[in-house]
Formats: C-alpha cells, sequence, structure tokens
C-alpha cells in the first residue's frame, strides 16, 4: 500500500498533483486578494465538476443538465437568507437535501435513457428549472438577488467568519479535499465496480444479475448533493443568485472542464477547471476576441487530448517508465 | 375571438413550424445517418442569414441574394465538415456536443469581427409584401405563406431524394450498414459530405427566410437550435417525417400557446397568478412535452423503421 | 492553520500600497462580448471623446480609464468588478448598463469604501431600500423612462393602450411603468419569451384584433430592428410607442433596411441629440465627426459620467481619497451636463426633465429622434422617498 503510494508520488503526473494542492494551500502567501477569489471560484467549479465526474466519467452518463443542483441549492440558500435564516446549520442542509430530492426526480425518469436522448432530457429538466426560477417575481426574476451576508457558523466557544476571505477560501479547499476523498473511496469500492461496469458494458452486468438502475440512480442523487454543495458555495462566494446559474452553458461548462481535464480521473475536474478559468482570464486579457481562441482550443482538444490533462501526464509518465526499464504496462491509475 | 383570429394563429404555428422544420430536417439527417450530433448547425442558420443580407444589400434583390448566399452557406458547410467535423463521426456524442460547441463560439466571434455586434437587417422584399385573403376572411402576409409553401416543397422534396432514388438508398444504406455500403465500391465520406453539404444548405435556407422577417443576428442560431433538437428528439431520430410532424406540432403549441394560454389559465386561477404562470408555462410547454415523450416513448413518435 | 492565516494577512497588510493621487484611476465596466457589445463600444467611443475633451485631466491629476466587460452576464460582470476594485485599485467604478449587472457588482465597490457611478442601469432597489451613500446614478431610474411616456400616451388622447414586452425582470418593470402613469384602459397584454422568442406575428396578430389606438413595447438590444420590422409588416396602423428601442444604435440599421414604419413613432428620454445647449451641440458633432453616426443615449450618458467625476474631483482640489469630500462634491454637483440643467435628488438618482421624442429624417438625409416637447420635470423618482442612507 505504502509503496503504491510512494511509486504514484514519484511520478511526473504525482509530483504534479502534490505541487499543486501545495499550491493552493499556501496561496495566501502570494496570491492577492483578487487572486484569492479567482481560485475560490475556480475550486468551487471544481467541486461541481467532480461531481459530475462522477456519473459522467465513471458512469457514463452525460448530463447536459447539471447546473440545475448549483441552481436548487444556490436558490435555497437565498430563500433562507430572504428571510433573515443565515444558520449554516439550517441553510447547508436543507439545500443539500433539496438537491439530493429534485435529482432523485429527475433521475428517475432520465436514467430509462440513454446516449443522446439522455444527454437532451437531463437539459430539458434543467431548462424548465432555468424558466421556473426566471419567473418568480419574489427573487426578483432575470435580476436576481443579492445576499447580505454568507452563512454563519457560531460554535459558541469558535466562530468561523465565512465573510473574512481566507477562512472562506481554506473552507472551500477542505471541502474540495473532502469531496476527492469521497470520490477516491466510493468509486474504488464494490459499488464503483457497478458503476463503472454499467458504463462499459451494461448488458453483461445485467446477464452477471447486477440491476445497474439503482446503482446508477444513487450515483446521479450522490452527484447532485454534491453539486449541490457546490451551489451553496456558490451563493456564498458571489452573495449573489441569479437564474444564469442555471443556463445550459453553466452545464456545457462543467462538461468541459471535465473533459478537459480527463473523464474519469481523480484529479481531473481539479486540472480541467483551473485550466479552463486560467485560459479564459488570460485569452481575456489579450483579447475580447477570446472566444476566437477558445472555440478552435475546444476543438482541439477533443481531437487530440482524448484522456484529458490528467491523462495526458499519465502518458508521459508510462513513456517515461518505458524508457528506463521501470514498472510495467498499463494505464496505471491513482483512481482505478 | 372569431373563427378567423383563430385561424389566423394557426398559421403563425405552421409558419414557425416550417422555420424550425427547415433547420431540423438537416439535423436529423446528418444525426439519423451520420449519428453526429451537430451543435453548430445552429451557427449555419446564422451565417447563412449574413450572407443572404450582404449579397442582397449589394445586388439590392433579395431573391439574388439568395441565389448567392446559398452556394456560400454550402461552401462554408463543406469546409467545416472536411477541416474539422469528419474526424468526429467515429467519435461518441460527447466529444461531438463539446467539439461543435467549440465551433458555435468561434463561428459567433467571427461573425461579430466581420459583421460587427449590432447585426443586419434588410429592406422587405417589395414582391412579397402584400397580404392575401383566404377563404374564410383570414387575410394573412404573403411572405408567411411562402415560409409556409416552402417547407412542404422542402418536406416532399427530402421525401422523395430519400425514400424513391438511387442515391437516396445509398443514404439509407449507409445508415443501416456503413462498412457493407463502402465494401460494395460506394465512397463513404463523399456520401456523409453529401448529406452534410444537403443539411448546410437547408440550414442556411431557414437563416435566409427569417432574414426579411428578423434581421440576422449573432446568437440567432442558438436560440432556435435547442428547438430543433427537441424536434427531432420528439420526432424520433433520423426520422423526416418525425421531424415534420414534430416540427408543426411544436410550432402550433408555441403560437397556440402565446395567443390563449393566459386566457386558459383565467379559468382556473386570479388574473395576476395566471399572468405571471402563462408565459413561464409556454417557455416550458416544449420541454415538457419532450420530457413527457423521452420518458414514456424513447424512440420519439415516428422512429424511422430501418434501424 | 491560524497562525498562518495571520502571518498571510500581515503579507497582505505590506504590500497594500498606498495610492499617490497623481493619477485617477477609474474603472469603467460595460459590455464588449454578447448582445450587449454594440452599447458597449459606444459608451466606450463617448468616454474616450470626453477624456480628449477635457485633454485627459481631472484638475491636476492625469486620468486613467480601466475598461473592463461584463459579457452581459451578472457573475461576470461581478468579477469584473472585483477585478477593477482588489487588483487594479481603482479610485472610482463607473459603467453598467445592465440593472442585474451591477446589482449583482454593487456590494463588491461599496464594501470597500469606494463610490459607485451607474451611467445606465437604474434599478429600483438601489433607488429605495438598497439605496447608498456612495452610489450616483446619472442616467434614469427605470420606472421613469416608462413612466414618462405613460404620461406622453395619455397626452396623445391614447384611449385603449395595447402592451407587448419580454417576460423578465426588466420587461416587467417597464410595463409596470407605464401603467403606472397611464391612465385609459389596457386593451392586452403580452409577455413573450425573453430571449428566445424573435417572432411576434403572434402578438401582432391578437394586437390588430383588439383595435388599440396605441402600442407600446419594450425590446431593447438586437430584438429592436426584428420587432420594428415585423409591426411593419403586419401594417397594424397602430400608433408606436416605444421605450429602448428605437435609440442611435437602432436607427442606423433600420435606416439601412429601410424600415419605415419605425418614422413618426414616439419614445421618451432624458435627452436628445438636438438638445440645444453648448455642451451637447458639441457631444453631438464631435462623436459624429469621428464615428459617422449620432451617438446615443448611452453614450450621451457616459460622456456625463467623466464630467460629473471631473467636477468632483476639481471640487476636492485633487484630494480624491477623501471619499466624504467626494460625495458632498457629487451631490452639490455642478457640471456641464449634455441634458443642460442636471441635479441629484435625495436618492443620488437624477431629478430631470424628460422629453416626447419623435423619429424623424434630419437635414443631412439620417434618421433620428427629435424633441417634440417636455413631458415632466423636476419630479424625483418614486423610490427616493424610501431611501434612507
Amino acid at each position: 500500500m505504502m509503496a503504491g503510494i510512494m511509486r504514484h508520488i514519484v511520478s511526473v503526473r504525482g509530483i504534479v498533483i502534490v505541487a499543486l494542492l501545495l499550491y493552493l494551500l499556501f496561496l495566501p502567501y502570494y496570491a492577492s486578494a483578487f487572486y484569492i477569489n479567482v481560485f475560490t471560484r475556480i475550486l468551487i467549479w471544481a467541486i461541481a465538476g467532480i461531481s459530475l465526474n462522477l456519473i459522467l466519467g465513471y458512469g457514463g452518463m452525460i448530463s447536459f443538465g447539471h447546473a440545475a443542483y448549483l441552481g436548487v441549492a444556490a436558490y435555497t440558500v437565498l430563500a433562507f437568507a430572504e428571510q433573515g435564516i443565515y444558520l449554516g446549520w439550517v441553510q447547508w442542509p436543507v439545500a443539500i437535501i433539496l438537491a439530493g430530492v429534485v435529482s432523485a426526480f429527475i433521475g428517475t425518469l432520465c436514467l430509462r435513457t440513454r446516449g443522446l436522448h439522455f444527454i437532451m432530457i437531463t437539459l430539458a429538466f434543467t431548462q424548465m428549472l432555468f424558466f421556473f426560477f426566471r419567473s418568480l417575481d419574489r427573487f426578483r426574476g432575470d435580476d436576481g438577488l443579492r445576499i447580505k451576508k454568507r452563512s454563519e457558523f457560531d460554535f459558541g466557544w469558535f466562530e468561523l467568519d465565512l465573510m473574512d476571505r481566507l477562512t472562506f477560501y481554506y473552507l472551500v479547499f477542505a471541502i474540495l479535499l473532502v469531496a476527492l476523498l469521497f470520490v477516491f473511496r466510493l468509486v474504488n469500492s464494490r459499488f464503483g465496480a457497478v458503476l463503472r461496469g454499467s458504463m462499459s458494458n451494461d448488458v453483461r452486468m445485467q446477464a452477471i444479475g447486477v440491476s445497474t438502475y439503482g446503482y446508477r440512480l444513487t450515483a446521479f442523487v450522490i452527484a447532485g448533493m454534491m453539486c449541490g454543495v457546490a451551489g451553496l458555495l456558490m451563493a456564498n462566494m458571489e452573495r449573489f443568485v441569479s437564474p444564469a446559474v442555471l443556463s445550459w452553458t453553466v452545464s456545457g461548462d462543467l462538461i468541459f472542464i471535465v473533459v478537459l481535464g480527463g473523464s474519469g480521473r481523480l484529479f481531473g475536474p481539479v486540472f480541467g477547471a483551473l485550466v479552463f478559468f486560467l485560459l479564459i482570464e488570460f485569452l481575456g486579457d489579450i483579447t475580447i476576441h477570446w472566444q476566437l481562441i477558445m472555440g478552435p482550443f475546444l476543438v482541439l482538444v477533443v481531437l487530440f487530448a482524448r484522456t484529458g490533462i490528467d491523462g495526458a501526464l499519465n502518458g508521459l509518465d508510462h513513456k517515461l517508465r518505458v524508457r528506463f526499464g521501470r514498472g510495467q504496462s498499463g494505464d496505471e491509475e491513482m483512481s482505478s | 375571438m372569431n373563427t378567423a383570429l383563430v385561424m389566423e394563429h394557426v398559421l403563425n404555428g405552421f409558419q414557425l413550424g416550417m422555420l424550425l422544420f427547415l433547420l431540423a430536417a438537416g439535423l436529423t439527417l446528418i444525426l439519423g445517418i451520420m449519428d453526429f450530433v451537430n451543435l453548430a448547425h445552429g451557427s449555419l442558420y446564422m451565417v447563412g442569414a449574413f450572407f443572404a443580407a450582404t449579397f442582397t444589400k449589394l445586388t439590392g434583390n433579395f431573391g439574388l441574394g439568395i441565389l448567392l448566399a446559398v452556394p456560400a452557406v454550402l461552401l462554408v458547410g463543406l469546409v467545416v465538415e472536411i477541416v474539422a467535423l469528419r474526424t468526429l463521426y467515429a467519435r461518441n456524442h460527447l466529444d461531438q456536443v463539446l467539439a461543435t460547441f467549440g465551433l458555435v463560439l468561434f463561428f459567433n466571434e467571427l461573425v461579430q469581427i466581420i459583421w460587427g455586434p449590432q447585426g443586419l437587417v434588410i429592406p422587405f422584399p417589395s414582391a412579397f409584401d402584400f397580404t392575401v385573403t383566404l377563404p374564410g376572411g383570414i387575410t394573412y402576409p404573403a411572405y408567411r405563406l411562402l415560409i409556409i409553401g416552402m417547407g412542404f416543397v422542402v418536406a416532399f422534396g427530402l421525401y422523395l431524394l430519400v425514400g424513391r432514388t438511387r442515391l437516396g438508398m445509398l443514404i439509407r444504406a449507409g445508415a443501416s450498414n456503413r462498412d457493407m455500403v463502402g465494401a460494395l465500391g460506394v465512397d463513404i465520406k463523399l456520401l456523409f459530405t453529401f448529406v452534410f453539404g444537403i443539411g448546410a444548405v437547408l440550414a442556411g435556407l431557414a437563416g435566409m427566410l427569417y432574414l426579411p422577417i428578423g434581421g440576422a443576428y449573432i446568437g440567432m442560431g442558438e436560440l432556435i437550435l435547442i428547438n430543433a433538437l427537441v424536434v427531432i428528439v420528439i420526432g424520433g431520430i433520423g426520422s423526416i417525417r418525425g421531424a415534420f410532424i414534430a416540427s408543426i406540432i411544436m410550432g402550433l403549441i408555441d403560437a397556440l400557446g402565446r395567443a390563449f394560454l393566459e386566457d386558459f389559465l383565467n379559468f382556473f386561477m386570479t388574473e395576476g397568478a395566471a399572468e405571471t404562470a402563462g408565459p413561464a408555462l409556454s417557455a416550458m410547454s416544449v420541454y415538457i412535452l419532450m420530457a413527457a415523450i423521452l420518458v414514456f416513448r424513447p424512440q420519439g413518435l415516428f422512429p424511422p423503421r430501418s434501424r | 492553520m491560524k497562525k498562518g492565516l495571520l502571518a498571510a494577512a500581515a503579507m497582505c497588510a505590506m504590500f497594500a500600497t498606498p495610492t499617490f493621487a497623481e493619477t485617477i484611476k477609474i474603472g469603467f465596466v460595460t459590455s464588449f462580448t454578447g448582445p450587449g457589445a454594440a452599447i458597449g463600444n459606444d459608451m466606450k467611443n463617448a468616454v474616450e471623446l470626453a477624456l480628449s475633451h477635457i485633454g485627459n485631466k481631472m484638475g491636476d491629476l492625469d486620468v486613467e480609464v480601466i475598461f473592463a466587460d461584463d459579457g452581459v452576464n451578472p457573475e461576470k460582470g461581478k468579477q469584473a468588478t472585483e477585478q477593477l476594485v482588489l487588483q487594479d485599485e481603482v479610485d472610482i467604478v463607473a459603467g453598467y448598463i445592465w440593472s442585474n449587472v451591477l446589482l449583482a457588482s454593487a456590494d463588491t465597490v461599496l464594501d470597500e469604501g469606494k463610490i459607485l457611478i451607474s451611467s445606465n442601469a437604474g434599478p429600483s432597489q438601489l433607488a429605495g431600500e438598497r439605496c447608498h451613500e456612495n452610489f450616483f446614478n446619472v442616467s434614469f431610474q427605470n420606472n421613469q423612462a416608462t413612466g414618462a411616456l405613460g404620461l406622453t400616451i395619455n397626452r396623445d388622447g391614447v384611449e385603449d393602450l395595447y402592451i407587448i414586452a419580454p417576460d423578465y425582470a426588466a420587461g416587467r418593470n417597464m410595463v409596470s411603468g407605464v401603467e403606472g402613469t397611464f391612465t385609459g384602459n389596457v386593451a392586452g397584454r403580452d409577455m413573450t419569451v425573453w430571449p428566445t422568442q424573435v417572432d411576434w406575428a403572434t402578438e401582432l396578430t391578437s394586437a390588430k384584433a383588439a383595435t388599440p389606438d396605441g402600442l407600446f413595447i419594450f425590446y431593447p438590444g438586437p430584438a429592436g430592428p426584428a420587432f420594428i420590422s415585423q409591426y411593419q409588416q403586419a401594417n397594424t396602423g397602430i400608433p408606436l410607442y416605444s421605450a429602448f428601442t428605437v435609440d442611435g444604435l437602432s436607427l442606423p440599421v433600420l435606416q439601412s433596411a429601410g424600415a419605415e414604419g419605425v418614422l413618426g413613432s414616439f419614445n421618451t428620454m432624458h435627452w436628445s441629440p438636438d438638445l440645444d445647449n453648448a455642451q451637447n451641440v458639441n457631444f453631438v458633432t464631435d462623436f459624429q465627426a469621428a464615428h459617422s453616426s449620432y451617438p446615443s443615449f448611452y453614450a450621451a450618458q457616459s460622456y456625463d459620467t467623466i464630467f460629473m467625476i471631473k467636477a468632483a474631483v476639481e471640487a476636492v482640489g485633487g484630494n480624491i481619497d477623501d471619499v466624504d469630500a467626494m460625495r458632498a462634491a457629487m451631490e452639490a454637483t455642478d457640471f456641464p451636463s449634455v441634458r443642460g440643467e442636471f441635479r441629484f435628488g435625495s436618492n443620488h438618482f437624477p431629478v430631470e426633465t424628460w422629453y416626447k421624442r419623435e423619429v424623424v429624417i434630419d437635414a443631412a438625409g439620417n434618421w433620428v429622434n427629435n424633441i417634440v416637447e417636455p413631458v415632466l420635470s423636476d419630479t424625483p423618482d418614486s423610490f427616493a422617498a424610501s431611501c434612507t442612507f
């Protein structure tokens, strides 16, 4: 076990991941207030990406409507805030449970379909929710509403002040680590084996007597709830919620983050979110016509980087190992 | 409310549906035969409108503008197919969705650089600037009748092409067994390029026909593309007949929903509630319809027989 | 961890360099991508014209304007604002076309104790309950524009009014503004799906059937010319009253399309290219010379924004770090506005004259909005009363 982990770390991919985590851990020492905000956002998107990766990457369920759960959770936080309730212990569990309930409903219906139909029906449900939230005068429709302050966690002897930029950043970072660990454990369990089996060969899974529907639905709901966590963090980060959070382009961005980082790879969404947003930031600074570059970049990623950033790093390691005669063949993965 | 008014709304529904059909027909052909999801189909719709606007302004004649714009759109479609899309046919739908979404971003930006952000509007073609009086005292703009007629002509043409010609036979055969047709000495690549070309022209044509009504502007493709996708899913992927009927259903739901839904809701709820619920419900209606059909009849209303 | 946080905080404090007031940095948030790009470009042109007219100087200070793109998206606008405030450390943030972008971004500026100026967006929240001592609006409050239009419609003797507007927050605001002052009968009201619905045959059919004597519409952006050309084709013969649909940006598009149906239609605005005052003549002439088109009201407001800031900077003698003094100077503002007289009400929104405008053909053959008559003056917006700082 220990030796296995050591071998993973002593590799380009391992070094990059450890360096990245250390960089994020000590971020406040070298990043300005603005960049701490930028990175907080990226990590929240990464959490949402990790949740999508669970069903898309490991379960083959291409949800084109994952933004729905961001929206449900964000609007829950907003609804409480409008009532003057800022208690995190109330806001957060309710937001996560509601995201779970909605994803259970959508999942139950959608998982009867496959392929392109699944893509379209998940999109349809999110569009319905989008128009629903947009029609709510109470939350000012399209204009959206701001939230006066972030969630409050008062333990009596210790108060977590989320309004503080650094505290909030470290909370998001900690939640990201928990999410990674959780997905790691999940996909390497029997549950994960069935889930991955349902993606590669569902017929065989059914033939050996495993009904995959329940497994896939469970994964779908877990992903919805995790995405709900990202949604409530997003509402806290922006202190503002509008229907834009449920728009179909957000679902599209999430898919791209997963694919760019490497779908079905544990750290993929983290890489994906980082590169995606830093690239937009960078291109946006160069030219207002950044989409002219971003568009072909998307095409190139799909055409030539099929395993994403994480896969590319892994491939590099594999090449090195072959060249220096260490290790055997095979695409070894920390996550699979 | 009288019969003539209701009929006028029904005609509006048909006209909306036919525009949708022109877009959906190409989309469903490409998806059904090549198993390829092309989000950039909406970009061809937009590019078609911009080309037609430019050529109409140059020649001063809408008809000439369309005649010049059709080959231009075909050219753009073929270049895109050969340069970017051809390699994607063998990929899964996820890759196709992402890559063509990238193309959508690219086209939107390119059009903005070439034609500016404000969009283009052309003078209304004077040849069609009159209303027709139909039996029953219904008056209706001639141009919108033209769109309805165009939809029927294209539907019939495609029916003949796919169902009655040798080329159509190859298209159908290529869809069910690509390798076999290839082994028989047919150039599958060429066949697919041809089908893509038909789709591109139809999408461009839809944009051109819309041009005198609402002009050409950036993002017009995405707005209608999602509806076209809904149409082909409802109709059954790959089915021209399904796309045709689903387009009309969608157009009618849209037009009649907008015209009468609020009055209908007034039977059940207070006026204020009906007023807010009405537009929200009509925006959601197409998605509700699609979700219902996918749940109870996942293959769509009219799935193609031969697959 | 706790120690790490403290150390990090100390580091941050160390890097926060004091600003030396030799340059005034103004952040300007507007749209350069997405459906609002044409408006953003127009505003940028006006700001740059204003800067060249003042020789890039406000008092003794050099002026640096940093433009940022909101992409017509509240989240993106908020992030752009954050970059201006936290990274570029601007002294004042201005701009904002869209109400939702402004509402999302306002706290980011105000929480840092900086002054925020809206050059266009005027949501009712910021005029009433959420008003803030450091927030100024140099355009109008959303309901005012259509409120004045309602008065115009009354004056024209319209008894039955048909309303077609998009179903989203601003659309509903505009409609409630018109209905608030219109005293006749609303013959019908169609709220359309936004922004996806771009064909209004159904609504125009219903409108025609209702035989009203006035039609009110609100279709901003590229939907505007599309609606106008369909209105013309429907040949309803109903007089058209529009809000934020027929402006300096859409008129050239409509003219090149020969959409003559728009000629003779009415709208209301606090400004017009033909307003006769020295500042406006100067602005319109030079803008036309540079861009060969009339400026839009967005441009006029942006031009005013720069002169308003300049007046305040000069009043405090260049000591722009004294926010209290800057605020006081702005409250008592006295700058040469393209609108003529300009003053702020108690909630820092303008108290200004509204004019009925008509689309006419000017001497050079260009289509333009010209003033018919003033319809409302010296009236603060209806939310001012609920604002306390």
